[in-house]
């Protein structure tokens, strides 16, 4: 791909980030920190290719290293997005069932 | 010779496929109903960007790279699961800086072995070794990349500390901290206009080192109530570190995820300004809250009134309507559970009770909200400032708990006042105001008093917010 392709994705994402995020409700607005931080470690994918490629060992080692940090993010991210979500209720409609959050 | 290899048309799809999937996990967050599905798209197109690249790299590693990301998704899933919800600002911080230091990682990496990136030529002069030449439009983007990075990464870290109770609250405000941290700036981005000339490695740790330097500088000087902008901030910085790194490796869901990410932290931070009604560049310029709790002890002595958890509950019992006001201190006591009780024992006496939330109450974006639903408080009786500031006049009761400057009716009448212009909560207009409050010495974030206070329909309620809400339930039940 060349620059101007890249660049391109680049402005309409930021437009599409733009209309999207406006679209949040506030009451989310802390899972969305949190998803945002998980998928901002697609930076794993560059991660991965210095820690797959031969060559030279201590890029190797830096890619390994950075895999795990982006795992630590994204494993993290994810799930503790998915227990916040997991909380957020409607009201209850009959009797409250004992739908209790493992803390 | 190795040139950049054309990457075949399924790859570039399969990373587009990705970006996609991020835009809708995002978009799922529009309401509580769609949100865990969208969340779940997120981990679909993470682990459609993680297989593809696997896929069309030769991985002479594979063994190393699963033990990488079992030891780092063990640790992961094991805090997720772990961590308290008061304690979510921390994490957030705590993962920003993950985020940060991995892109710069990789930018190291990437610098050392650019081959691997495809974004280098061999040039084989006629005498002597050949040399590997980094294009020079990807030393931009990777200098770039590892010092947003690097800035991402030692910022959250001085995030966290502050959040995290290791480092005091309070501004630390260096003498000429502006001069230093602008020529500090400049000299990163000149040392990335001279790496373009210059693949030196002293010229990529230099960019590294100072930036990592600036992140620390930059937030320093920042209290720890303006935590929500920086938080935000540093949420869409790590954003544009992913992007930048996106340009290095010419990968669209890099890009397209670096983009929504630094537009996701950059409208939190506009939100959150917008709600303290600050401007940007004054929150990053620090500094706010320095002098607080001064010599202000001459308001210290006025009258006020002071109630009991029974007066409280009466008074309660008594409502058609009753509105919970939380702040930070509520998640301070860890109070919502009480809280909770206190409103189902209210609605069986059918009482009215809704939840007001003003936007920087706590310490990031949310984080009420979220302490609400961990206490299975129903979403439909939360709302948002604008949706509820009108109905505080038709309501009996304001309980408020752990807030204070977003109540404070200086912001509408007293110019002088540092707030004045800040959007906040009438709950003066309420008929009676319940004030839970430490003690009376205290002040909020801003250093100021609170007018609220010395109101004939005020009444404090002088105590830890959780102890106060459990005798009120006590005497409910």
């Amino acid at each position: 791909m060349d620059f101007i392709s890249i660049l391109s994705i680049f402005v309409l994402a930021c437009f599409v980030g733009y209309y999207v995020v406006w679209s949040v409700t506030p009451a989310l607005h802390t899972p969305l920190m949190s998803v945002t931080n998980a998928i901002s470690s697609v930076i794993v994918v560059g991660a991965l290719i210095a820690a797959a490629a031969g060559g030279s060992p201590s890029s190797k080692w830096l890619g390994l290293a950075a895999v795990a940090l982006a795992s630590v993010n994204i494993f993290g991210g994810f799930a503790v997005t998915q227990r916040m979500l997991s909380m957020y209720k409607k009201k209850e409609r009959s009797a409250p069932q004992g739908d209790k959050t493992h803390a | 010779m190795h040139e950049p290899a054309a990457t075949p048309a399924w790859v570039l799809l399969a990373y587009l496929v990705a970006g996609v999937c991020f835009i809708l996990a995002l978009r799922g967050l529009s309401s509580p109903e769609s949100s865990r599905r969208g969340n779940f798209t997120g981990m679909v197109g993470m682990a459609i960007a993680v297989a593809t690249t696997l896929a069309v790299h030769h991985v002479a590693s594979l063994m190393e790279i699963a033990g990488a990301i079992l030891i780092g998704g063990g640790i992961g899933l094991v805090t997720a699961r772990k961590i308290q919800m008061t304690a979510m600002p921390q994490l957030v911080a705590a993962f920003h800086s993950l985020v940060g230091m991995a892109a710069v990682l990789v930018g190291a990496a990437a610098f050392l072995n650019p081959e691997a990136f495809g974004i280098a030529v061999r040039i084989t002069p006629i005498y002597g070794p050949s040399i590997v030449s980094i294009l020079p439009v990807s030393r931009i983007e990777m200098g770039l990349g590892v010092a947003i990075g690097a800035i991402t990464f030692s910022g959250s870290v001085i995030a966290f500390l502050k959040l995290n109770g290791n480092m005091s609250g309070k501004p630390i405000l260096l003498p000429l901290r502006h001069i230093i941290n602008l020529g500090t700036l400049a000299a990163i981005l000149g040392l990335i206009g001279y790496f373009t000339q210059d693949q030196a490695p002293w010229v990529f740790a230099t960019i590294t080192a100072l930036s990592f330097i600036i992140g620390f500088l930059l937030i320093i000087p920042i209290g720890g109530a303006d935590m929500p902008v920086v938080i935000s901030m540093l949420n869409s910085y790590s954003g544009w570190a992913a992007a930048a790194m996106g340009f290095t490796l010419h990968n669209s869901a890099m890009i397209i995820t670096g983009a929504l990410v630094g537009s996701s932290g950059a409208i939190l931070s506009y939100i959150m300004c917008r709600a303290m009604n600050r401007s940007f560049i004054s929150v990053i310029a620090g500094g706010f809250g320095a002098v607080a709790s001064g010599g202000d002890s001459a308001a210290i002595d006025r009258p006020y009134k002071r109630g009991s958890a029974e007066d409280a509950a009466f008074l309660m019992k008594q409502a058609e309507q009753v509105i919970i006001v939380p702040g930070y201190g509520m998640a301070v006591a860890q109070a919502q559970h009480a809280v909770r009780e206190m409103a189902d024992l209210l609605k069986k006496e059918g009482v009215r009770v809704k939840y007001a939330i003003h936007p920087v109450a706590g310490r990031m974006p949310g984080h009420m909200n979220v302490l609400l639903a961990e206490a299975n408080v129903p979403y439909d009786e939360v709302f948002e400032l604008e949706d509820i500031n009108s109905e505080f006049a038709q309501s009996d009761v304001a309980y408020v708990i752990g807030a204070n400057d977003v109540t404070n009716p200086a912001a509408k009448s007293d110019k002088s006042s540092p707030i004045y212009g800040m959007p906040v909560l009438d709950v003066e207009k309420a008929r009676t105001c319940l004030f839970v409050k430490r003690s009376m010495g205290g002040v909020g974030y801003a250093g100021i008093d609170n007018e609220l206070f010395y109101r004939d329909n005020t009444m404090m309620l002088l105590g830890d917010a959780k102890k106060m809400t459990e005798e009120i339930v006590k005497a409910l039940g």
